[in-house]
């Protein structure tokens, strides 16, 4: 880049002309943060103001901007200039509207002002606009690991795309659990009858689509990259090869839940009670003719299916989880008997019968006009003696315990998916997993597994974040699921992987920074080889190399800045979010004297939830202290722990950390950095200690966007307390 | 005149929903131009007005922050507000649409001072909150809102206090000659993420909703429970303002019903189990639910969140679809009245508030507007190939909750990008 030009612009609107004092901002910028020219403006966002900022900027006279005005989350539109460094001066949300205009409080105003400015040009003085990764270039090829519906689906969906497509199935022929069922439960209108599954066909288009390569009998064995560049080894027939791909769909599907785990309901012990899977292989055998019951070939007169089967329990070795599919499985199955002969008795014991939807609801309807009997109740067991089957049960209507007769039994059991290698297991029991993707990763080998082995997000609204850039999770690997959803799963997780090696293409960030163009740079003639920065990284980035440095994969990185945060050394830092960015702007303040009584509290904000907070604080104008100088950060997983004490060092009285909710229920949007920051900020006494300061100056907290009341009076509780613990020696 | 470039390579997306926000930047952030387009002032749709989303109990304004975000980030994404589809002509590929777009008389000058909402007085229903307080004629929908950007209501226009509002704007952001304007696109595809709503409680005659002011739906006690909304975050009976802590939920109220919406709305059952959590976060063990219900369908992981409010002592499930809420005298209690299947028996319980888990319905009649769509009996869209380069997103499409409706939503960007690949030659046709 050529030589840093450095310009300040100041807006005046919104009262802001009116409630400061403009020209002393100017003097600040100028003086004080170095700005080579400051101008003002009645009305910066407006078309002239933006015309006056872009003409400086195509004439060259400025690549380093300042903007005083308003949120840096307000007008994006209006200061939205390319190839060029920028940082925003909050006088709005951020002072005139939390202050109260009077007189007496004119002066801290106008001080608070002057102190983000300050901040403001420190930080652009520090800042370099971005340039793209360059690691990898567009790769549009997407792997897919598992050939059930889901990976057929997906890589069906890609190809049409127009997108390269490696699938690679473990068994010997395509199609998955789905190709064992007789029919699927019905996904269009009339919603009456079992349909068609389509496998088969799906199967074929797969194979015959001339983007689409199918490995079968094949597993991957090593995957190592990131996004844009991934390597993958496939072995197949006893040779491997290794192909790039751009990104990675794991579809790697579900088992049957283990059914002989339920000798109450004799499982194992007689031939005539099956698991669903079962029933599909005595329908198929049946073929649209009478089901007959495998011990001795005699047609089902009663059938009785027994619902939530070792699932929705909290007994040991149970699933606790509802599968989803199985109410309506059991009335598709149910609906082969009465196809057949629709004198069968088929009854469904169930306690919450869970249809949901157009479709789900209407089957359901289906059923009951066939005749299936629906029955609320718990069954206990089921012996098998005198050719029948005996089920006990406790009807819950008529609360009562009932003994019934039935041919068959047919137990909805769950679904457990295929996730591979839990990778927060002991290394003994990793040891004894077979993974799916054998990830060459220092994180561990698979994708880490949200609660109950499956691999969903934690995020309602993202379903499809993942906590490995470019790899997808899709169908019952990601959540229990029936067909229906596996096949728009699979679609959703296919575009998401289409749009991760697009943007790896072009360099740039991924959810949920989509589009930054800043990565990780590293110092290595600095680097002590501590692996904090490997270890904490949330998204399994960084790799070691031989000598044990961090290897940072651009590709996977997302941007948090975790890594910058854990740095004991300070080596990592981004063009345009770095240790001196924060740490200058911090530093930039004037600090009054001791005798001034005008303690300073530094706020470091996550931006994601907290800096919304605060502009909305500011948009209802609800005050908080004058004294309070607000950073935001990327996520509190990139503060650093330099910053405070810094801070501290440089005469702060006051320090308060607001990230997101963590622990297991976490918000945070780099999942591990809210955290780490907690943990970090517990260890920060001893810096205290040493420095004879009180613990209280310095609190982390946990801030969700909605907490308008919340946050100032925290900040107005940070200074109540400076005020009986008396201001920090620290000023200088 | 608003000026859009679209092509036949331009993805339109209609619904500024999370469904359709989440199409619309999936599809942008591969690199394809989008088109969103709005009939509120302002982007967010239902999600924007709930308090928290189950199963984590987490904020919805958490995910609008980052996708707002990802819009404002991204130049291929074009956003246009009070924008509606008066209809649509031609095939994959090639569509002509045809916008009307109302007039909002603010420009983009606004920088949301909030000025000309102090000089307007004249004050209206708000939407934002179902009518449960006013706005002003002059007013930003609400704090979130995106474009932030005020608008001016069509009824004060014309009006003394239109002037004033023109008046107290130093910006010169107020244009009151603003017309309603028609604007013809060229797309390639359509995404339909026009969303739902709530099924109207009148018509459920039996529950007393529009005679019992203590019957309110699940969507306003939503409203209730935010801390800047209606009721300063409490739960108060419109009745008389006390606070309601022996509060009834009675499920399926519109749904699974053939004289009202033959479909599951499936999220009602677990948006229930949530509330029942603000009830224990307003009372602790002040507080009652009761929740009515005929099967609770608390499908796959949400499953945890049913055992955990099974858990709490203070939620009482009653097996029973209920047969009608009268009125007790002298208290403005509502009394449901109905059967405890289990067991079978018959029950007169008075509450101090009723919430009704109000069903989900398709909040556009596609057959009325004349779009060749493929309806099911409840009028979602379904997938058919016969609508060629149209898609349905979310709720449009089926009823679920936010997390399936993005997913959803991801599926069908993708569908839009083949349709657009195949226009680009990037695929052959």
């Amino acid at each position: 880049m050529a030589d840093k030009k450095f310009g300040a612009y100041i807006c005046k609107g919104c009262g802001i002309g009116e409630r400061l004092n403009i020209a002393q901002l100017g003097t600040v910028a100028k003086r004080e943060g170095k700005m080579a020219f400051v101008k003002d403006h009645e009305f910066l966002c407006n078309q002239d103001g933006v015309n006056l900022i872009q003409t400086d900027i195509t004439a060259g006279e400025v690549t380093h901007l300042m903007i005083a005005g308003c949120s840096k989350r307000a007008k994006t539109e209006a200061f939205n200039f390319d190839s060029v460094a920028m940082s925003r001066a909050n006088l709005r949300e951020g002072v005139i509207w939390v202050r109260p205009n009077t007189p007496d409080n004119q002066e801290t105003t106008q001080e608070m002002a002057e102190d983000y400015v300050r901040m403001a040009c420190a930080e652009v003085r520090f800042m370099n606009a971005p340039t793209p990764s360059q690691e990898q270039g567009r790769t549009a090829h997407i792997l897919v690991v598992g050939g059930g519906v889901t990976g057929m689906t997906a890589a069906l969906e890609a190809a049409k795309a127009g997108y390269q497509v490696t699938l690679v199935e473990k068994s010997p022929a395509l199609g998955g659990m789905a190709a064992y069922l007789y029919k699927r439960i019905p996904n269009r209108t009339p919603f009456a009858d079992p349909q068609e599954t389509g496998v088969e066909e799906l199967a074929k288009q797969a194979q015959s689509h001339k983007r689409i390569t199918v490995h079968l009998n094949a597993k991957v064995t090593d995957t190592s990259g990131a996004p844009g560049r991934f390597s993958v080894t496939i072995a197949k027939d006893g040779s491997t090869v290794t192909e790039t791909v751009g990104s990675v769909i794991q579809a790697s599907g579900f088992t049957p839940y283990d059914a002989t785990k339920l000798p109450e309901f004799a499982y194992g012990k007689t031939p005539d009670v099956v698991d669903q899977l079962g029933l599909e292989k005595l329908a198929k055998q049946a073929n649209g003719g009478v089901i007959k019951r495998p011990s001795d070939g005699k047609p089902v007169e009663k059938v009785i299916f027994i619902q939530c089967a070792g699932q929705r329990s909290d007994k040991d070795g149970h699933l606790s989880y509802c599968s989803g599919h199985c109410c309506l499985t059991s009335i598709k199955q149910a609906q082969y008997f009465k196809a057949a002969n629709p004198n069968v008795d088929t009854m469904i014991l169930y306690t919450e019968l869970r249809t949901p939807g157009f479709g789900g609801e209407d089957f359901y309807r289906s059923g009951q006009e066939k005749g299936v009997t629906f029955t609320k109740g718990v069954a206990s067991e089921v012996t098998a003696g005198g050719g029948k089957l005996t089920v006990k049960f406790k009807d819950l209507i008529l609360n009562e315990d009932v003994t019934d007769e039935a041919d068959l039994v047919v137990l909805a059991t769950g679904m457990v998916p295929v996730s591979g290698v839990n990778i927060e297991a002991t290394p003994e029991v990793q040891a004894t997993m077979e993974s799916v993707l054998n990830l060459s990763y220092r994180q561990g080998k698979d994708m880490p597994q949200l609660v109950n082995g499956f691999t969903d997000s934690h995020f309602i609204c993202f379903p499809y974040e993942t906590r490995r850039t470019g790899i997808y999770a899709a169908g019952p690997v990601r959540r229990p699921m029936d067909m229906t959803q596996a096949i728009e799963d699979a679609t959703g997780a296919t575009l998401k992987a289409i749009q991760a090696l697009e943007n790896a293409a072009l360099g740039r960030a991924a959810h949920p920074r989509s589009g930054d163009l800043s990565f990780p740079r590293f110092r290595k003639e600095g680097c002590t080889q501590c692996k904090r920065c490997t270890v904490e990284c949330p998204f399994g980035a960084i790799n070691e190399d031989e000598k044990t440095f961090p290897v940072f994969n651009e590709g996977r990185c997302r941007r948090c800045g975790t890594c910058m945060g854990a740095c004991p050394v300070r080596v990592i830092s981004f063009e345009n979010y770095s240790i001196d960015t924060v740490g200058q702007a911090l530093k930039a303040i004037n600090v009054p004297d001791e005798l001034s009584e005008k303690p300073r509290i530094l706020l470091l904000a996550c931006e994601n939830d907290t800096y919304p907070a605060l502009d909305m604080v500011g948009m209802n104008r609800i005050e908080y202290s004058a004294f309070v100088r607000i950073i935001p950060v990327r996520c509190l997983g990139s503060v650093n722990t330099i910053w405070i004490t810094d801070a501290l060092n440089g005469g702060y009285d006051g320090i308060i950390l607001m990230g997101c909710q963590k622990g297991d229920n976490y918000q945070c949007h780099f999942v591990k950095g809210s955290e780490l920051a907690h943990i970090r900020m517990s260890k920060i006494d001893d810096t205290l200690k040493q420095l004879n300061l009180q613990s209280e100056r310095v609190m982390t907290c946990e801030i969700a966007i909605t907490d308008l009341q919340r946050v100032p009076q925290i900040i107005n509780e940070m200074e109540a307390t400076i005020k009986r613990i008396g201001l920090s020696p620290f000023k200088f | 005149m608003t000026e859009v470039v679209a092509t036949n390579q331009t993805i339109l997306v209609v619904g500024g929903g999370i469904s359709g926000m989440t199409a619309a930047l999936e599809a942008a952030e591969c690199g394809k131009d989008v088109i969103l387009i709005e009939k509120n002032p302002s982007l967010g749709g239902r999600v924007a007005q709930l308090y928290k989303y189950f199963p984590k109990m987490c904020y919805p304004t958490c995910g609008m922050e980052i996708n707002l975000r990802r819009i404002k980030a991204n130049r291929r994404l074009r956003v246009i507000t009070l924008a509606e589809v008066a209809g649509v002509t031609g095939e994959a590929g090639n569509y002509t649409v045809n916008l009307t777009i109302a007039p909002r008389y603010v420009n983009e000058n606004c920088t949301a001072c909030g000025a000309c909402g102090q000089a307007v007085e004249t004050a209206f229903a708000d939407e934002y909150n179902y009518g449960l307080k006013q706005r002003k004629g002059a007013y930003l929908p609400y704090a979130m809102a995106y474009p932030q950007r005020y608008v001016l209501d069509p009824r004060i226009v014309g009006t003394p206090e239109a002037e004033k509002a023109k008046a107290a704007c130093q910006y010169h952001a107020i244009d009151l000659n603003m017309m309603a304007e028609k604007v013809q696109l060229t797309v390639g595809a359509i995404i339909w993420a026009t969303g739902w709503q709530p099924f109207d409680a009148n018509k459920i005659q039996p529950y007393a909703y529009d005679r019992n002011p203590n019957v309110i739906t699940s969507v306003e006690f939503e409203r209730m429970m935010e801390p800047f909304g209606p009721t300063g975050g409490k739960i108060l009976r419109p009745s008389d303002q006390k606070e309601a802590k022996n509060i009834a939920f009675i499920q399926c109220a519109g749904s699974r019903d053939r004289n009202y919406l033959k479909h599951c709305s499936r999220m009602c059952c677990t948006a229930t189990l949530k509330q029942t959590t603000y009830v224990r976060e307003k009372y602790g063990d002040a507080g009652k639910s009761s929740v009515y219900y005929i099967d609770i369908r608390a499908i796959d992981r949400f499953e945890d969140l049913y055992q955990k409010v099974k858990k709490d002592p203070n939620v009482t499930f009653i097996k029973s679809k209920v047969a009608s809420v009268t009125l007790e005298k002298g208290t403005g209690n509502p009394v449901l009245n109905g059967v405890n299947t289990e067991g079978y028996h018959r029950y007169s319980n008075p509450h101090d508030l009723v919430v009704l888990a109000i069903g989900m319905q398709p909040s556009v009649d596609f057959a009325k507007l004349g779009i060749p769509l493929t309806l099911n009996e409840s009028g979602f869209i379904e997938a058919d190939p016969k609508n060629g380069g149209m898609f349905a997103a979310g709720t449009a499409a089926d009823a679920m909750d936010v997390n399936r409706a993005v997913q959803h939503a991801t599926a069908s960007a993708l569908r839009a990008i083949q349709v657009i690949n195949k226009v680009a030659g990037v695929v052959e046709a």
